[in-house]
């Protein structure tokens, strides 16, 4: 069981919080058009393809039986420590970037 | 190979047992191979097995981290059938069936096969009319399977809640009849056992750590006993398939998640079939040892422990304890977890990678074990002609570039 720390209501029990893939994922452009031609492998790489980390990875969870918000954690995969939290938008604090 | 049979079985008692021969050895392990396996799970094994029987490759290691079957093979819950939505996966996982209905002559290993039927519980009209469809899909892909009404569930579900006055009140059910249960470490050790008596060296306690790659060929691997030298490798290590990607530098669409089951103490015998609930998310069957094997959904974020968290826990109960009102009082014995490999139309993922000569059999995530037979063979086949078998030309790694996706999600029962 994990304590998660939501950045807005503090520690709760990990049953409270959903999970919702992998932070930082950059939606890919062509040139700076926003609806330019994206390859197929590309879109296949940003839609399905994952790091799957063994190992602390970044993550996007959502407090949402709780105050329904979003924001970013650093965990573990394999002890399902959690090294840190951050909010949507931010950089993962130093020593937890890729 | 010292055959197993009623003979052997007498004679071997009257010896008091001391004959019985080493079923697989454990040979050192050579520079160089034709073909390695990574993976010592069921379709590492059943890879191994007809690459050596059925393309007559013998020089072949399979390399195993730990021991063999003791990854996903030997912690499911040992369901099979072949009643999927799509013509691709009925005709892939009914050839697994049929193997498995031979299995353990072909081995000579028992698998404990028992086909007392598949029950898929219906709870509500809307799952009737879905399921209803989803039947004739199978009909229509040649699967048999019935439709029967809540009576006949009765009948065969004893203790089963089949009153009015249940919270999720049964409608009817899917009964696949050649569907049902097998000994899931049977299956590892009878393939392993069968593919050693063909030349095949099995090197457990010994991981994989990376790929020497040339030009964009597999040259070979590198282990935690050395370096071996193979033109062909195949992967088949189920969660930790995006950890042997990343050694060779490609990267898969798969999530790695805990799913866990459990097992009660033993009861007398109480029914045969395997029963499903997708509205409860539970389901449940009774191994020939009596105790109750019940699982349920996936704990839902990425992990690599092999525990499960007791929310999960709590809801598979609490489903059983639905359907079962009479088993609320049974004790619970074990509770264990696998890390099974998730892809988005829960299909699998069997066939050729980025690199040359380097192949993968992965993606079956919750419902694997039933394709051990079929996944084993077909990658087999692409690894010995080095393209895929009719039967799983549809499963590419290809198809999420092409989107010609197999969507199995919900579409027969819940994830198993
Ligand atoms: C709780 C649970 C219930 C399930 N119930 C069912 C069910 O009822 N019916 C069904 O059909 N399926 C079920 N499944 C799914 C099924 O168990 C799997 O899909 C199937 O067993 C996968 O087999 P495998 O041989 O691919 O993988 P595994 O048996 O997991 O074998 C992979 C092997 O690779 C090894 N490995 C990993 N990394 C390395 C490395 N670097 N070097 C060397 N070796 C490595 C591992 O040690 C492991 O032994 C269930 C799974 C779980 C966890
Ligand atoms: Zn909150």
């Amino acid at each position: 069981m994990m304590k998660i720390t939501c950045p807005w209501c503090g520690v709760r029990g990990e049953e409270e919080f959903t999970h919702g893939g992998p932070s930082h994922l950059a939606r890919p452009v062509v040139g700076d058009n926003p609806m330019g031609d994206v390859s197929d492998a590309d879109w296949a790489d940003y839609l399905f393809m994952r790091d799957n980390v063994k190992g602390v990875s970044l993550e996007r969870w959502g407090h949402i039986q709780g105050c329904g918000q979003w924001f970013n954690m650093a965990r573990d995969s394999v002890t399902h420590e959690i090294h840190a939290v951050y909010k949507m938008g931010e950089q993962p604090p130093e020593g937890w970037r890729s | 190979m010292q055959r197993y049979s009623v003979l052997s079985l007498a004679r071997n008692a009257i010896r008091h047992h001391e004959g019985w021969q080493q079923a697989w050895r454990s040979p050192d392990l050579k520079s160089e191979y034709d073909v390695v396996v990574i993976g010592g799970g069921g379709h590492g094994l059943a890879t191994a097995y007809y690459l050596a029987k059925e393309h007559g490759i013998t020089n072949v290691a399979v390399v195993e981290a730990g021991w063999i079957g003791g990854g996903n093979t030997g912690r499911n819950t040992t369901v099979i059938r072949s009643n999927y939505l799509f013509p691709q996966s009925a005709k892939f996982y009914d050839f697994s069936l049929n193997l498995f209905e031979d299995l353990s002559q072909e081995l000579n290993f028992n698998v404990m096969l028992r086909q007392a039927g598949m029950l898929t519980l219906l709870h509500s009209r809307h799952d009737v009319e879905v399921m209803r469809r989803n039947l004739n899909s199978m009909h229509m892909n040649g699967i048999e399977a019935d439709w029967i009404d809540t009576s006949e569930v009765s009948r065969l579900a004893p203790g089963l809640n089949c009153g009015a006055d249940a919270h999720y009140p049964i409608q009817g059910a899917i009964l696949q009849k050649r569907g049902g249960v097998a000994r899931h470490d049977g299956v590892a050790w009878g393939y392993a056992r069968a593919a050693d008596a063909l030349g095949v060296d099995i090197i457990q306690q010994c991981a994989v750590t990376g790929f020497d790659i040339k030009n964009g060929q597999v040259q070979g691997v590198q282990t935690t006993r050395g370096t071996i030298k193979a033109k062909k490798v195949a992967i088949a290590v189920a969660g930790h398939s995006s950890v042997l990607a990343d050694m060779a530098g490609f990267r898969l669409p798969v999530t790695s998640l805990a799913l866990q089951a459990c097992v009660s103490e033993p009861l007398k015998p109480v029914f045969d079939v395997t029963i499903m609930s997708p509205t409860t998310g539970v389901y449940i069957s009774q191994s020939d040892k009596g105790e109750m094997v019940m699982g349920g959904m996936l704990d839902m974020y990425p992990s690599y422990a092999q525990r499960g968290n007791i929310g999960t826990l709590e809801h598979i109960i609490a489903g059983i304890v639905e359907l079962f009102p009479n088993l609320s009082r049974v004790k619970l014995m074990r509770q264990w977890a696998g890390i099974v490999d998730i892809v988005h139309d829960s299909s699998p993922i069997i066939g050729h990678t980025p690199v040359e000569g380097l192949y993968i059999n992965c993606g079956f995530g919750t419902g694997g074990f039933k394709a051990t037979p079929a996944g084993g063979w077909t990658l087999a086949y692409t690894v010995a002609h080095d393209k895929p078998h009719k039967l799983n030309e549809a499963f590419t790694l290809k198809r999420f570039e092409t989107g010609e996706f197999i969507d199995e999600m919900g579409a027969a029962g819940i994830s198993h």
